[in-house]
């Protein structure tokens, strides 16, 4: 990764929607094999600049940069096309239909030629079963309708959909929100995954437990603004998650709360937002085995 | 074998499986495709008639007729099936059957065009309705219900007026007589493709027994239907187009999200539909041999009933051709069996009515199961 261009970087994006300013001078870069963790709170902005930068909003003013070049997307058709893949939090699935055909949507493999071209199923069952292997999933049956499987091997069919069809960077929007704490570990490490293959990875959440064990940028996003793009060794874990939620405010709540109540477990539950050892050990299991699939891909 | 064997032993020849698929029985596999509801209904309605209407129903004379019926409908019910699995409605079917009925009339006698010509034209009328109302649809976002129920009156109602201001007249008839070429084209739209001569003894009030032969005449209407089935059902299930109609219908936001043009799928739906509302209405125009701009009042709510009767979900991203097939067949069968079976026939669309609300609680069910139950 000696390469010194970033693959994706946005320069003083700024996008309204009428009157509503919801990007005003976002600027960010990430390099291949990096998660760039995109926080902040709702309304802050984080979906807009991912649909911008996925090509299905374009950018009111500023530059979008991808591998150096500066880019103008029409449709996410365009992003896809330069490498640029996006999760969607609605998952981009559709639910009646076979893992196997969800897999190729949009991109199916073809067999035989003019009028008599068809979808090739069975490549496409037997490359959606071996994919989602890779990704350690074993899948039960690609014939299964997506609406079947559980939120975390949803999330999983969509990230290994991404990596097979060269993802460059994978734009994950809140992958982890409806998820319980097993299951956002499994999309956790598929993330790890992914960066281990070279794949830059946008990560939007706002849960600070998720994206700091696994992020080595942070970009935290308030009021269509940033405060500013941080590595791991600069911001602390407690900073990060003031920064982005406001830790200020939630001080301000915790007092107000225990003179409504004075009771002492109010003050316990608004600390519980920043009770870390619990989720760091959650993950720790997770490490060797990324570190060694890691290994075997390099 | 070295390893001396137990009779604790398990079997070891059974094929490694997946133990967390539960193997679900052929029956109850058959039973999660969308066309369940339909073939059982098929069966229980033909042997229902064939009890109740005798050999005016279960015969090779019957089976003619409501084959001949069925194939009218059930070539629309192609089209609209796709057209619902992609997640839109169209109600002006039937008046694209009226318009493009007195298109090729008009055109080959008033304006004495050659036949093929006219009905070239008149396909062409089809297809502009079909490429109007997918492109409003699209464009607008609104609902197919609204924007096709406009058409379904503006385009009957243009069929009126532009017929009395080209040929003066909402009918045309005696086509066979005043159109140059008929003779040469009907075969391919009305005519036998198999017959059985039937020879059957008749005894005169006199005491005569004399023979008489008739033949029993299946319409090459029934081949089009066929051959339209087989090709929808191939190119549904078995090539990228097939995939993105599922996928538009099923989730229309997580198809555009992947790069399925969705607008290009629903406009050529839309065009598809109006191009069988058109192979319909000159099929019928040959059998019929006159046309009137009345033709085809109602087919586009026969032709939804049949889909949904047929498995196909009202909200679009499931369903089947073949579904929407035994659904025409339904329809056949019951408008030739309950006058057959000396039902008054205004019951035919009580049974009708009856029918489609059974079919829409079995397919919710069928659902259900397909995404693993409760």
């Amino acid at each position: 990764m000696s390469d010194p261009t970033p693959i994706i970087e946005i320069r003083d994006l700024t996008k309204t929607f009428g009157s509503v300013i919801a990007l005003s001078g976002v600027s960010m870069s990430v390099m291949p094999g990096e998660v760039m963790c995109l926080l902040g709170d709702n309304g802050a902005g984080k979906s807009t600049l991912i649909k911008t930068l996925s090509g299905v909003h374009k950018p009111t003013a500023g530059e979008y940069l991808v591998d150096g070049k500066l880019v103008d997307f029409d449709s996410p058709r365009d992003a896809l096309d330069q490498g640029i893949a996006t999760v969607y939090q609605d998952l981009a699935m559709v639910s009646l239909m076979s893992i196997a055909r969800n897999f190729f949507l949009g991109s199916e493999p073809t067999i035989g030629w003019g009028p008599f071209r068809r979808f090739d199923i069975q490549t496409a069952k037997r490359t959606a079963s071996e994919e989602m292997a890779k990704m350690g999933i074993d899948i039960r049956d690609p014939e299964q309708p997506v609406g079947t499987l559980s939120g975390g091997e949803r999330q999983s069919v969509a990230i290994a959909r991404a990596v097979y069809f060269g993802a460059k960077v994978l734009i994950l929007d809140e992958p982890t929100s409806a998820l319980g704490v097993k299951q956002a570990g499994t999309v956790l490490r598929y993330i790890a995954q992914a960066r281990a293959r070279g794949i830059a990875v946008i990560f939007i959440t706002h849960n600070p437990h998720h994206a700091y064990p696994i992020g080595n940028k942070f970009t935290i996003l308030k009021r269509g603004k940033t405060l500013g793009t941080f590595t791991k060794g600069d911001l602390s874990r407690e900073e990060m998650i003031r920064m982005m939620s406001g830790g200020d405010e939630l001080e301000k709540l915790e007092h107000e709360l225990r003179e409504f109540s004075g009771d002492e477990a109010v003050g316990e539950l608004v600390q519980g937002v920043s009770a870390t050892k619990r989720d760091e050990d959650a993950i720790a299991p997770l490490k060797p085995e990324v570190q060694q699939r890691s290994n075997e891909i390099d | 074998m070295a390893s001396p064997t137990t009779p604790a032993d398990p079997p070891t020849t059974a094929p490694p499986e997946d133990e967390r698929v539960k193997r679900a029985g052929l029956l109850r596999n058959l039973l999660r495709r969308p066309e369940a509801g339909a073939v059982a209904g098929t069966i229980v309605i033909w042997l229902y008639f064939a009890f109740a209407a005798g050999t005016n129903f279960a015969s090779a004379s019957g089976t003619a007729l409501f084959l001949e019926t069925a194939s009218e409908l059930g070539i629309l019910t192609v089209a609209v099936t796709l057209l619902m699995i992609s997640g839109e409605f169209d109600l002006s079917v039937g008046s694209t059957m009226g318009a493009t009925t007195m298109a090729t009339a008009i055109f080959a006698t008033t304006y004495a065009l050659p036949l093929p010509v006219a009905m070239l034209l008149s396909l062409a009328v089809a297809l502009l309705i079909g490429f109007f109302n997918g492109i409003l649809v699209v464009r607008t976002k609104l609902p197919s219900f609204i924007i096709t129920l406009g058409s379904l009156f503006a385009v009957r109602g243009a069929t009126i007026a532009l017929s009395l201001g080209a040929a003066g007249t909402s009918n045309v008839d005696a086509l066979a007589r005043k159109v140059p070429g008929w003779e040469a084209w009907r075969p391919l739209f009305h005519s036998s493709f198999f017959s059985i001569q039937q020879v059957r003894e008749r005894t005169s009030f006199t005491g005569e027994v004399t023979q008489v032969t008739s033949s029993i005449d299946f319409d090459v209407s029934i081949l089009w239907w066929l051959g339209l089935i087989l090709v929808a059902t191939w190119m549904l299930l078995r090539t990228r187009y097939g995939n993105w109609i599922f996928a538009v219908g099923g989730d229309e936001t997580a198809a555009r999200n992947v790069g399925v043009p969705v607008g290009r799928v629903k406009v050529s739906l839309f065009m598809a539909t109006a191009a069988a509302a058109w192979l319909a209405s000159q099929i019928q125009l040959f059998g019929i041999q006159s046309a009137a701009s009345l033709r085809g009042e109602l087919q586009e709510l026969f032709a939804i009933s049949a889909a949904v009767i047929g498995g196909t979900l009202l909200t679009g991203g499931y369903g089947s051709v073949f579904g929407g097939a035994l659904g025409a067949l339904i329809y056949g069968m019951v408008r030739l069996g309950v006058p057959a079976a000396g039902i008054d026939s205004q019951l035919f669309q009580v049974v009708l009515g009856v029918l489609i609300i059974i079919a829409v609680l079995v397919n919710n069910f069928v659902r259900r199961q397909a995404l693993g139950g409760r």
